[in-house]
């Protein structure tokens, strides 16, 4: 007999929908039934555990992974991994990739006219510590064109990953920078029905987190679904 | 939602079309450590494809599954089964050019549902792509399982070409070990089911 204490499900407005039009690709892959409603098992209430270093050595610093320098802003990008109730979430796996300071991705596909950066490659992954803390180096990606639409431009972003404690907390998500302009005109950033849940997706610029005459410091917690209080399905 | 609960969750955002680069781990395609987890090996292949049944070639699958005992390395699994220091019971695969991804991995145990439901051997899913402003929860079945008439989940599913979407089908051999094929359908005839939890 299993005891099953459940991660909360998602909120309301608080998640994008997969059926988003105005993001181009999201039209033949959305799917079209609603998803069935599944009681969460042991199955979904266990997953990846990252604490024993299985993952091998972090990349941390993503500003020295070649023999030069790369070009662009530094920046520090730090935060707390949390879930609903504010509790860190410890050991867990964090995955970055970002394009360069010119808004180009080292991947093939990306081909367009902008240069790639010899000393850059954009990748980062770190396990968060007992305090469900992470901290990178990096810099300041650019912005890049898209063919959503007829001159779209994406807003600044670093693709974030992050596993938390079960297989349900597990997201895939996007982390934006303050005062950018192109938000207002992104899809993506605006298929998130909620407004302070588009807010969290915000990083905020952190002068106590800067370092004089070195990099500029952006705060962003990646907050995870919490649990309910009590057990059910005993 | 627990009544204290205080912080708005971060949304999910696609993944786009340029992750290879960020998410590479081709190792974690082999669930069995080289060969060393113990169980039944068995290959998990399948093709993702769209509402045209176009190939997904920009698609991450992640499975997480139970050791061949039927226990998770979890600390949230409390059952007295052996946990496999071989088997960790994650796994990652992109999809390839033709839409195709493949896991060697072992035939799970059955594990506990709620109550005192047992569940079919099966195989959680997550998948996410370019085109996914949210990834998709499903699960793998095996076909010709006894447990899978009385699993809580499947048989909660009364349409059978639905549930037949959950259900891999097996394909032979490769390399001495029993294939496996799950395609996942996104959009249209044969749309996979995909839950919600």
């Amino acid at each position: 007999m299993a005891e099953i204490k459940e991660y909360n499900r998602e909120r309301p407005g608080g998640q994008p929908a997969n059926d988003w039009p105005a993001y181009a690709s999201t039209v033949k892959r959305h799917p079209t039934r609603p998803p069935v409603a599944l009681k969460q098992t042991l199955t979904e209430i266990t997953g990846p555990t990252f604490a024993d270093g299985w993952t091998g050595p972090e990349m941390l610093d993503l500003t020295k992974q070649h023999k030069g320098e790369p070009i662009g802003e530094r920046m520090i990008l730090a935060g707390r991994v949390l879930d609903e109730d504010g509790k860190p979430v410890p050991n867990t796996l964090v995955e970055i990739w970002q394009a360069n300071s010119a808004g180009r991705y080292i991947h093939p596909n990306d081909t367009h006219p902008a240069p790639l950066d010899p000393n850059f490659t954009g990748r980062g992954h770190v396990v968060s510590n007992d305090k469900g803390e992470y901290r990178f180096l990096s810099l300041i990606p650019g912005a890049y064109p898209w063919r959503n639409t007829y001159n779209a431009w994406r807003s600044k972003h670093v693709h974030f990953s992050v596993f938390g404690p079960a297989f349900a907390t597990r997201i895939i998500t996007q982390m934006y920078f303050p005062g950018d302009p192109l938000l207002e005109f992104d899809p993506i950033y605006n298929s998130v029905p909620d407004e302070a849940a588009r807010q969290r997706l915000i990083a905020a610029y952190d002068p106590n987190l800067s370092e004089a005459e070195w990099a500029l410091g952006y705060r962003w917690d990646i907050v995870l679904r919490g649990r309910h209080a009590t057990p059910a399905g005993i | 939602m627990s009544a204290d609960a205080k912080l708005i969750p971060s949304a999910t955002q696609t993944a786009g079309p340029f992750f290879h680069f960020g998410l590479l781990r081709p190792e974690w395609a082999d669930l069995t450590h080289g060969g060393k987890a113990q169980g039944e090996k068995i290959s998990l292949e399948g093709r993702v494809t769209d509402g045209d049944g176009a190939p997904l070639p920009d698609a991450i699958v992640e499975i997480w599954q139970a050791n061949a005992a039927g226990k998770y390395e979890h600390p949230d699994d409390a059952q007295d089964k052996p946990v496999d220091k071989n088997f960790r019971g994650f796994g990652r695969a992109f999809t390839d050019k033709d839409g195709i991804f493949r896991f060697t991995t072992v035939k799970p145990g059955p594990v506990p549902g709620r109550g005192n439901a047992l569940q079919a051997p099966h195989i959680a899913v997550s998948l996410a792509a370019r085109g996914l402003l949210h990834h998709l929860f499903t699960r793998v079945y095996f076909a010709g399982e006894a447990l899978n008439k009385s699993d809580p989940v499947l048989s909660s599913i009364d349409d059978p070409a639905l549930q037949k979407t959950l259900i891999a089908e097996p394909k032979g051999k490769s390399n001495g070990s029993a294939v496996w094929r799950f395609d996942i359908v996104l959009q249209g005839k044969g749309e996979t089911v995909f839950f919600d939890f």
